[in-house]
């Protein structure tokens, strides 16, 4: 044990302890710089990381508000079902990505495995439907049909089936009271997507992964209050999903319920007409294109004259809005939009637009006065009118002679209409107009009676139907011009002879142009909701509303109203005088005109009846019949396509919408007990605070009820007619078109009332 | 060594009595290197609540009882620092004359492991169970290849024959090394031998070794490491362990999930930490296997930066501490006892926290006083015994 300072202290060993020294530091140095920067430099981001790490939310969809009726029907709430979801994270952490117990779930619902299994995969470009295109996190519904043995038979084994669960939930139902569909008005929903949820991020109402949203109709346009907001827990979960605590919790909002002014009865008998209308049509011959009339498509609106809300709004052909309840199935869905459907889901009340016909003749009139032409003055009512070698032939070649603008409009006289509208075209200017802007009278009060866009009805994609005026004719052109210019030739047929005109002066407003304009044929179009619209202001003195459906949002509980009160839009152009000698035209129409052969015992002078009918050209097609009628509180318009004359095709069932909105029976007689709604209906349906509503008793089917209580039967009406009180003058010399005995409406010509 | 010869460690303890003893000049009490004893206890201490704070929600192992984890880290604490009081009371110097056997038995021991006794625990058969403890005597042969290899290397050194280790005592050395690690890698126990190839670096450095003996074993350690990789000796999910803390998309549900999971738990801690049982990585057990390689990770989250870099801070002083008894010991064999010491806490350190950071691979190394774990505590506090023994046996340089 001597030396050992000597020894042990070598310089070498002395330097190497130095080393391993700052060998040691600086390994604890690279350690601290590290941690450094992992926790102050990045330590936000890995913090949001850990709480995406361990936050699971758990949604609870809110109740969705139901759709009511002016009485407090629902027409569209929810149910409660029983629905079999699979959660794929749960799925996936199996071995086999969870067949084995998708085999085993198919097995207990009955369904094929192949099925089950699509249903839980992601939709994606190349995956057809079915698929799921909701979250990956969300439990992905299998059927929402189970049966309550299903469900006990998946709960009850629930280690056989790991990620399924089978829990009762709020399902959209549109419950059709009264077998009223209304389906196109409703609209549906459907799973929001991700566009949707990234571009509703930062507004006021957000979208949840689980959320279903309106995809057209009042679903649609009433989304937000209907929808309420979603509860979300947020727990906090382990490694395994095991939850550790609750971090934050909103309850879920119910949504608001829509009252709407809706009368589920009244639709109800609306879509029977229109389809009973339609059936009748197409066991009529069309003796132009000989054979039977198509109509393929149609619509009726029944509107409240005074302040434009809508009673009911029906649309044909139509669907089961339950079609779409708990996901679209692919036939379904190919059935709904397909090439080869009918487009069920146009709303053609809101969206069908065609020529107006006849019906646009109000407009006309109201043109002539506002032009300075006397109401009493003579017109001549020739059976044709002539310009430049172009014959414009009235109605069937009659021939009423000099005539007031009244009786004009009463008997649809197309060539007083022709004779002012000319007038009116030359005083412009004719083809070239003078400098300075032209009065066309005609065409401006087609825009003040809010013709050529939207009336705002509170329904989502509303088409604007055409005023074919000087400035689109100018747009269409350029447009068109082209096409028509490479197209047309001057000897060639029909179709290139339009196109080489419209090349060489299309842009202009040609005389034949505001000639067939007056009489609501040419390029005009209109939706069925403007007609109502126009014939409400009619009905009601003047006043334009725009139509609604929505009457009030009232809260769940049936705290808080929010009413939607009617809006006025604007005035008619035309005074009340004016009006006066309207009104009495148009009830003309009922008692002796082209109406008065489906009116025959009508209670005129308790419910005062008024009608225009229209039958509009569609090239390449069977005519489009309208019908447009009112009293002092209802406007009743309907429309089917290729299926002739206004009256002929909607005489009837618009004759019986009004029978049951005021419990006309057979005979002429009212009978107010059988009325469904003989003055509009007032006030709102009362909700409970506990969100139970009061609601009235409806008939099974108020069509079945109506026609019990009418005898004789619908079809008996026209026999009475030869005996009606008002017998028209131009109803009885008619041949007759149809295979029945019914008188036939006047028709013939290619201008047509 | 005249001061030294004064000095009985028999006497340690209450026989002389009183507190003018225990602070007399060249009483044990001040002798004691005590940052290292505070720092390691400080560890121990902190090492239990982070133990307790990963394993109190944890029914699965702790038998319903939240602190099952706790009073055993305490425990083994207890443990530990008396096995501390019995290396000093003992001396490094009396163990030297014990080397042999100690080092034969935890030979035996680790052969042991290789028997139907052991236990494999997480693919590593490196566990003895009797009679419900379990041991991994692994631990203690990093104790023992470093007091061997000093008593070789040291001997005549110390002696005064030569002024450093000769070739000959170097390979004897080296082939004492080897045998224990060969034993280890039939286990295999790959943190270990990792430890213990870094003991050995630093026991041949601190001996005073030719350098071509430190090269020559680095580059042989590298050529083996190819070996390794090329023949295939390793399983492959010790490779996987390997690649995936630099790539964890190698092995996202395995060894890369682990990282990962590591790494979001220190990241989400920033500056404070979430404090102590709040962290939500720790309480909802993302990170796997925190009580004892992973357990700096709740350090991390919940005591954020602050709180890390206190443990980070402590084990400086420890290592510090250790590389100045190094430095100051008069004998060659306390030296290379104390370098041994700084090389296998330093890299065990280095590795464990640095695998946390994502910054080393993943290897089952623990953290030393920090890491719940019976063996490896006993061993670190067995090497602080080494430490102050060292420091109080050297002689006074007053």
């Amino acid at each position: 044990m001597t030396n050992i300072p000597e020894t042990g202290r070598t310089p070498r060993v002395q330097i190497r302890l130095v080393v391993i020294q700052i060998l040691v530091l600086s390994l604890l140095g690279t350690l601290g710089g590290r941690l450094w920067y992992l926790q102050i430099r990045n330590g936000q981001e890995y913090a949001k990381e850990a709480s995406g790490n361990h936050v699971q939310q758990v949604v609870q969809p809110a109740v969705r508000g139901s759709i009511l009726d002016a009485r407090g029907v629902p027409i569209a709430d929810n149910e409660t079902r029983l629905v079999v979801s699979a959660s794929r994270t749960d799925l996936l952490k199996m071995k086999d990505d969870g067949k084995a117990v998708l085999t085993k779930l198919a097995d207990v619902l009955d369904m094929k495995p192949e099925d089950v299994i699509q249903k839980v995969r992601l939709c994606d470009a190349k995956t057809p439907q079915p698929c799921w295109n909701g979250s990956p996190y969300q439990p992905i519904p299998i059927t929402d049909e189970a049966t309550a043995k299903q469900a006990l038979q998946i709960r009850e084994r629930s280690e056989d089936f790991p990620g399924i669960s089978a829990e009762p939930e709020a399902v959209r139902r549109y419950a059709a009271p009264g077998k009223a569909n209304t389906a196109q008005v409703l609209g549906y929903l459907s799973p929001v997507t991700d566009a949707e949820i990234t571009q509703a991020k930062d507004s006021s109402s957000p979208y949840l992964r689980s959320d279903q949203v309106g995809r057209s109709g009042l679903e649609r346009q009433y989304d937000k209050e209907l929808r309420g907001k979603a509860g979300v827990t947020r727990y906090e979960v382990d490694n395994l999903g095991r939850v550790i605590g609750k971090a934050k919790s909103d309850a879920a909002q119910s949504g608001s319920n829509l009252v709407t002014s809706i009368d589920s009865r009244v639709q109800r008998v609306a879509e029977y007409e229109l389809d009973t209308a339609m059936k009748t049509a197409r066991q009529q011959f069309d003796k132009i294109t000989g054979e039977n009339y198509k109509a393929d498509s149609g619509a009726v609106v029944v509107m409240e004259a005074k302040t434009g809300r809508i009673v009911s709004m029906a649309s044909a052909p139509t669907y089961d809005p339950n079609a779409w309840v708990g996901g679209i199935s692919a036939k379904d869905y190919k059935a709904l939009t397909g090439k080869n459907s009918d487009y069920p889901l146009l709303n053609r009340a809101i969206q069908g637009q065609s020529a107006p016909g006849s019906t646009f003749k109000v407009v006309s009139t109201a043109a002539a006065v506002e032009a300075g032409y006397e109401w009493d003055g003579g017109y001549p009512c020739t059976s044709s009118y002539s310009v430049g070698g172009q014959v414009f032939k009235n109605f069937e070649g009659e021939n009423f002679g000099p005539i007031s603008l009244g009786r004009a409009l009463e008997v649809s006289c197309d060539t007083v209409f022709y004779g002012l509208a000319d007038n009116e075209w030359k005083k412009d200017g004719g083809i070239n107009p003078k400098k300075g802007e032209p009065k066309d009278y005609f065409f401006k009060a087609a825009h003040q009676f809010g013709l050529g866009k939207e009336t705002g009805v509170d329904l989502p994609n509303e088409v604007t139907g055409r005023v074919p005026d000087r400035q689109w004719k100018q747009s269409y052109w350029k447009a068109n011009k082209d096409v028509w210019c490479k197209t047309g030739k001057k000897d060639g047929d029909y179709v290139q002879k339009i196109a080489y005109e419209n090349c060489l002066e299309g842009n202009k407003m040609r005389e034949g142009d505001e000639i067939n304009y007056s009489i609501g044929q040419g390029d005009t179009l209109v939706t069925p909701i403007q007609e109502a619209m126009i014939y409400g202001a009619i009905a009601n003195g003047g006043t334009i509303h725009t139509p609604t459906i929505g009457k009030a949002i009232v809260s769940a509980d049936g705290k808080t109203v929010q009413e939607i009160k009617p809006k006025v839009k604007g005035k008619l152009p035309i005074s009340k005088d004016t009006l006066k000698g309207m009104n009495s035209a148009l009830e003309g129409v009922v008692t002796r005109g082209t109406a008065a052969w489906k009116f025959g015992g009508w209670p005129q002078d308790k419910i005062t009846l008024h009608a225009k009918t229209g039958t509009a050209e569609v090239y390449g097609k069977q005519t489009t019949s309208w019908f447009a009628t009112y009293t002092k509180d209802y406007t009743v318009v309907m429309t089917i396509a290729q299926a002739g004359t206004g009256s002929g095709a909607s005489g009837e069932a618009v004759r019986n919408i009004y029978n049951a909105l005021y419990g006309v029976q057979a005979d002429g007689s009212i009978d107010k007990s059988k009325a469904l709604l003989p003055t509009p209906q007032k006030g709102l349906p009362k909700i409970q605070t506990d969100g139970s509503i009061d609601t009235p008793e409806i008939a099974k089917d108020p069509v079945k009820d109506l026609q019990a209580s009418e005898s004789p039967s619908p079809g008996a009406t026209d026999q009475q007619l030869p005996a009606g009180t008002t017998p028209s003058p131009t109803a009885s010399n008619r041949n007759t078109r149809r295979r029945t005995d019914r008188p036939k409406k006047r028709r013939g010509t290619r201008i047509l009332t | 060594m005249t001061g030294a010869n004064n000095f009985s460690v028999s006497g340690y303890g209450p026989a002389r009595g009183g507190m003018s003893r225990l602070l007399a000049r060249d009483s044990l009490a001040r002798r004691l290197d005590w940052p290292i004893l505070l720092s390691a206890l400080a560890l121990s201490l902190i090492g239990s609540a982070l133990v307790y704070s990963a394993t109190r929600n944890r029914t699965e192992i702790n038998q319903g009882d939240p602190y099952y984890f706790l009073i055993r880290h305490l425990m083994n604490t207890g443990i530990g620092f008396g096995l501390m009081v019995g290396t000093i009371w003992l001396g490094h110097r009396t163990l030297r004359t014990a080397v042999p056997i100690l080092y034969g038995l935890s030979v035996f021991m680790i052969l042991l492991v290789l028997t139907p006794l052991g236990a494999t625990i997480n693919g590593q058969r490196n566990w003895l169970v009797a009679g419900g403890l379990s041991l991994q005597p692994a631990e203690f042969t990093k104790i023992t290849i470093i007091l061997g290899m000093a008593m070789l290397l040291a001997t005549r050194v110390d002696a005064g024959d030569k002024q450093y280790p000769d070739h000959r005592t170097v390979l004897q050395a080296l082939g004492l090394a080897a045998v224990p690690m060969m034993i280890v890698m039939l286990m295999p126990d790959l943190g270990t031998i990792m430890v213990a190839v870094i003991i050995v670096l630093g026991v041949l450095l601190a001996s005073g070794a030719s350098n071509r003996w430190v090269f020559g074993l680095l580059g042989a350690g590298a050529l083996g490491a190819v070996a390794i990789w090329q023949l295939k000796i390793l399983d492959e999910y010790q490779i996987n362990r390997f690649a995936a803390f630099a790539n964890p998309d190698l092995d996202p549900a395995g060894v890369g999930y682990n990282t990962n999971q590591a790494r979001i738990a220190i990241g989400s801690g920033g500056l404070f930490g979430t404090g102590l049982g709040h962290g939500s990585q720790t309480t909802g057990q993302f990170v796997p296997e925190q009580q004892t390689d992973f357990v700096f990770t709740v350090a991390g989250e919940e005591l954020g930066f602050v709180g890390a870099g206190l443990i980070l801070l402590l084990l400086g002083v420890v290592l510090w501490r250790a590389c100045r008894i190094a430095r100051e010991t008069t004998e060659l064999y306390g030296t290379i006892v104390a370098a041994g010491i700084i090389a296998w806490f330093a890299f065990q350190a280095f590795e464990n926290i640095g695998m946390t950071l994502g910054i080393m691979p993943v290897a089952g190394l623990p953290l030393p006083f920090v890491s719940y774990g019976g063996s490896s505590m006993f061993a670190v506090w067995v090497a602080v015994g080494l430490l102050q023994s060292i420091r109080v046996q050297r002689p006074m340089s007053a």
